[in-house]
Formats: C-alpha cells, sequence, structure tokens
C-alpha cells in the first residue's frame, strides 16, 4: 500500500489546479508589462486572480504581493517590519522559539544588523502565552511575527487575540500561516493581521509561488530589485500559470474547508488515538487546537530516521524531528521549545493528512508504525536499559 | 540519487548479528543518546579470535548499517585483525556513507574496541592504550 502522509511537507496538486494553469503556458503567454493584447490579456487574468485571493484572504487585490513562495513572503513581511521600525528607533521584534527557520533565520539575520529579538517560550501544549507576549513589549518594540499553525507539531496560536495585543499597542503584527492557509478560514482584517504568509504548494496548489499579504498601510520594503512589478515591491515577471493555480487551489480549498476538516480530523483523531496505544510514547502539542491534518508523536527508545525509512520500505511517506533527519546535529527545535528532552526528541514521527487520506491508509499507519516502533525498540540498547529498569522512563 | 548506499539499505533492513550474547566476554558501549546513537557490542572471545559477535543499536540507519558491518568485518578474526579495523574500512565496506553519517562508523570502530578493551580489563591482558583513543577522532557530539 502506498500512503503519502507528509501534506505539511507538500501536497498533491489539484487536478482543477493543475488545468487552470494550462492555457497560461502556450496560449495567453504574454508578458503582463506588455502593452500590446497578448501582454494585456495575461494582465487581466493576473488581476483577477488577485482580486479572488485578496476577497479569499477578506483583504484588498493591492493588499497581496505574489511572491516565490512561503519563505520569501516571511523574509519580506519581517524586513519591511523592520525597516519600518528602525526609521522611528524601534529595533526590537518579538517572535516565538516554534517559528519556521524563514522567520528565524531572518531575525537572525536582523540580529546581526543590531535589532533585538526576543523568542517567547511556548507553553507544554506547543501554544504561546499571551500574557508573556504582553510582558515582552517594549517602548520599542516594532514588530511581533507569530505563526498561524505550527508546522512540526500543528499547533494553533490564538491570533486573534495576537493581534488584538498588537493592534492596541500600535505594533506590526505579521503571522506565517503557510500552513493554516486553505485549512483553517482565516479573515485577515478580522483576525486584526497586518501582513500574513502563505504558499500555495500546502493547499493543493503549485510549488513556487506564494502571497504577502500586507496592509495597505505598511510601505512594505523590496528584497528583489528590478522592475516595476508587485508595485515596484517585488521584481520579476510574474509567474502567471502558478498565479492562477494557486488562486484554483485556494478557491477549492476553502469551498470544503469544512467537510474537509470535518472528514481529516476524525481520521487525525483515530490516528492519535491508535499510536497513543503505543507504550512509553506522547502527542506533542494540543490534542484539541491543533490543525485537522497533523499528527505528532515521540516513541521512547527509538530514532527518527529509522522508523522514516522502515515506514517508507512499507510504502508510508511521513516525516520526523530527529537530528539524523534534518543534517544538524540537534533535534526538532519545535520539540525541545514544548520540553522535550533530546534523547525524547530523536524518536519522533510526523504524519500529515489530507482529505485524501482513507480510513484503511490510517489503519495501515498505525499497524505498520506499531510494527516498526516495536521492531526498532527491540535492537535498542537504550530501551533494554529502560525495560530491564537500569534507567527510568521518562515517557509513561 | 538515494540518500544511503543498497549497501547500508540492506545492512538497515536485515542487520547482522543483531541481539546480545548473555555470556559475553567483552562487552563495549559508546554514543550517547542525547546525540542520537547509541551502539552496543557483544564479543565472545576464544583463543584470540572473536567466536561470536552481536550488538544493539539506538540510531539512524547508517549507525545500524555500521554496527552490522562492522561485525560482519570482525567474526572470526583474531584480535590483532580486529584491531586494524577501521571507521574507514567500515564505510567502504558499506560503499560509503554521506558525510555527516561518518561518525556513525566511527561509534561502530570505538564500540568495537571498547568491547576489546572490557575483554582485556577483565582478563588482565596487557595492551597498548594508544590504540583505544575515545571519541577523539569525532566531533559529532561536541562533547
Amino acid at each position: 500500500m502506498k500512503v503519502y502522509a507528509d501534506n505539511a511537507a507538500t501536497t498533491k496538486m489539484s487536478k482543477a489546479a493543475i488545468e487552470s494553469m494550462l492555457p497560461y503556458f502556450d496560449e495567453v503567454y504574454g508578458n503582463p508589462s506588455s502593452l500590446y493584447s497578448e501582454g494585456q490579456k495575461a494582465k487581466e487574468v493576473l488581476t483577477s486572480a488577485r482580486e479572488k485571493i485578496a476577497s479569499l484572504l477578506g483583504c484588498e487585490p493591492r493588499e497581496i504581493t505574489f511572491t516565490s513562495g512561503g519563505s520569501e513572503a516571511d523574509n519580506q513581511a519581517i524586513v519591511s517590519g523592520a525597516r519600518l521600525g528602525a526609521r522611528k528607533g524601534k529595533k526590537h521584534i518579538i517572535s516565538t522559539k516554534i517559528e519556521h527557520h524563514a522567520v528565524l533565520h531572518t531575525l537572525q539575520s536582523l540580529e546581526k544588523e543590531g535589532f533585538e529579538v526576543t523568542l517567547l517560550d511556548v507553553k507544554p501544549d506547543g501554544i504561546v502565552d499571551t500574557q508573556e507576549l504582553k510582558n515582552a513589549i517594549r517602548e520599542d518594540t516594532c514588530l511581533v511575527t507569530v505563526m498561524y499553525a505550527n508546522n512540526e507539531i500543528g499547533t494553533i496560536q490564538p491570533i486573534k487575540e495576537i493581534g488584538a495585543i498588537c493592534k492596541e499597542k500600535g505594533i506590526l503584527f505579521h503571522t506565517d500561516a503557510v500552513q493554516a492557509v486553505g485549512h483553517i478560514k482565516i479573515n485577515v482584517k478580522e483576525e486584526n493581521i497586518d501582513m500574513l504568509s502563505l504558499s500555495a504548494h500546502k493547499f493543493h496548489g503549485p510549488k513556487g509561488i506564494g502571497v504577502l499579504y500586507a496592509d495597505k498601510k505598511i510601505p512594505l520594503s523590496n528584497i528583489i530589485y528590478g522592475g516595476a512589478q508587485e508595485r515596484g515591491k517585488r521584481a520579476g515577471t510574474e509567474n502567471v500559470p502558478s498565479i492562477v493555480g494557486m488562486k484554483t487551489a485556494l478557491e477549492e480549498a476553502l469551498l470544503n474547508v469544512e467537510e474537509n476538516s470535518r472528514y481529516i480530523l476524525k481520521l487525525r483523531d483515530r490516528l492519535i488515538e491508535g499510536l497513543g496505544k503505543i507504550p512509553h510514547s506522547i502527542l506533542n502539542g494540543d490534542a484539541q487546537k491543533r490543525l485537522p491534518s497533523n499528527v505528532n508523536f515521540c516513541f521512547e527508545g527509538i530514532e527518527g530516521e529509522s522508523l522514516l525509512l522502515l515506514l517508507d520500505d512499507k510504502g508510508i511517506s511521513a516525516s520526523s524531528g530527529s537530528a539524523c533527519t534534518s543534517g544538524s546535529l540537534d533535534p526538532s527545535h519545535v520539540l525541545l521549545a514544548i520540553g522535550r528532552p533530546h534523547e525524547i526528541a530523536h524518536g519522533s514521527l510526523r504524519l500529515s493528512l489530507s482529505e485524501q487520506t482513507t480510513e484503511q491508509e490510517v489503519e495501515y499507519i498505525i499497524k505498520s508504525v506499531i510494527e516498526v516502533v516495536e521492531y526498532l525498540r527491540s535492537i535498542s540498547p537504550v530501551w533494554r536499559d529502560l525495560v530491564t529498569g537500569k534507567n527510568k522512563f521518562i515517557l509513561k | 540519487m538515494a540518500l544511503y548506499s543498497e549497501k547500508v539499505m540492506s545492512h538497515f533492513r536485515n542487520p547482522r548479528n543483531v541481539g546480545i550474547i548473555e555470556d559475553a566476554d567483552g562487552v563495549g558501549e559508546v554514543g550517547n543518546a542525547k546525540c542520537g546513537d547509541i551502539m552496543k557490542i557483544y564479543l565472545k572471545i576464544d583463543n584470540d579470535t572473536v567466536t561470536d559477535v552481536k550488538f544493539e543499536t539506538f540510531g539512524c540507519a547508517s549507525a545500524i548499517a555500521s554496527s552490522s558491518m562492522a561485525t560482519e568485518m570482525i567474526k572470526g578474526k583474531k584480535l590483532s585483525e580486529v584491531l586494524e579495523v577501521t571507521n574507514q574500512a567500515v564505510a567502504e565496506a558499506l560503499d560509503g556513507l554521506p558525510a555527516h553519517k561518518m561518525h556513525c562508523s566511527v561509534l561502530a570502530e570505538e564500540a568495537i574496541k571498547s568491547a576489546l578493551k572490557d575483554y582485556y580489563d577483565k582478563n588482565s591482558i596487557q595492551y597498548d592504550e594508544k590504540l583505544f583513543a575515545n571519541c577523539n577522532s569525532c566531533e559529532h557530539c561536541g562533547v
């Protein structure tokens, strides 16, 4: 059986999205910046895609900037917020310890330029404490950036509340919503969001295309120079086919969002129930305030890469936060942030479902994970020391 | 290209000599669960020869494959030959390891030497300390 359970990494493109892109490769292929009719046709398509996406997010078309994806949108949002702050002498930024590296590494580069960054802890359930955020706000805080939903453990942050806190203090608020858009209904204005990043390939759209929504009051800083596209804020000929594909995918995802999320949530909870029966394991992140698609477990006494590769042998595509899968020495910063010790964080498994996942697939995943965990424990000296009582179990 | 060679995957999927030896003559354990790899090697030694060897490993595919290959390489060998098994030899026998996984082969070499040292110590056999330098060749854990 082939089971794709890594939809947080990327998704299979929707047929409708693929179909919608095709005319823009070899029929309407003009450059939207060209004045002749072939160019203007492409421009019209671009305009209507922008309008549609804006209406789906609850903002104005001019507040939409097309980017190469979530990482670029995160970079541009944060750099813009920082530059605007610096002009007023405000050089303090607040974020969290569980952000994606597109945010964390951008913040690190700003630190080298003299910005101060406060990374908030999260509670053991993987959710930011808004009181801690309030306490961290200073006179010179110019930007708060908190992800909408975490890419590893799926926890959903109190975005509207965070936005309200920022609004009251006159601080810009950005959210990396790459994992959330298309899976949860979001209205940027109602949720007090000043800037939001999204990426099409997370909701069955094409790779290499995304959006930065920025409230019209925010003058964005360029990170790519060289043309008048996107109101001069993002140079480069617009990727018309991908933008159309993104629009179609988002429309489709949001049209079915409630039905899909009800269905996926049922599968998720069955998966959590099934894997939770494995002794000495733990669900990472709050069981309720998480994406309908996300399941993330730690299993004591084993290492995640081995688990992944043996699941791959069984036809299951999944992901892990072990150091070995990242090529770095430390396991997932997110798992460490919710208080998992290193040796536990190494044994993590992320499964991310979609509306295309079936009940049979979920049962197959449960059966396979149980088998593989049992096997890896049977050859693990760490496990032997635990069961023989030489060392104490960390997980119940 | 796949991350690992076919040989690595074969030893990972079907590791040779997995298990423990209850009455082992030498046992060696190296690594650290915090770093994500621990290897434990059990030796049965008779007449200066490794007559049996078993291992247990907590770690990634290359750690499991490296321990499996290393046990194959020393089984039935004279102790003088066992001491000559280097991490490079283990990695080469696996048709190579990715650069960031080379520490797994280092761990395998050290696990064997640690088990051998345990045997020498238990039997008060004299040995050259220099042959058992510990963990210096690998900066993986930064300890």
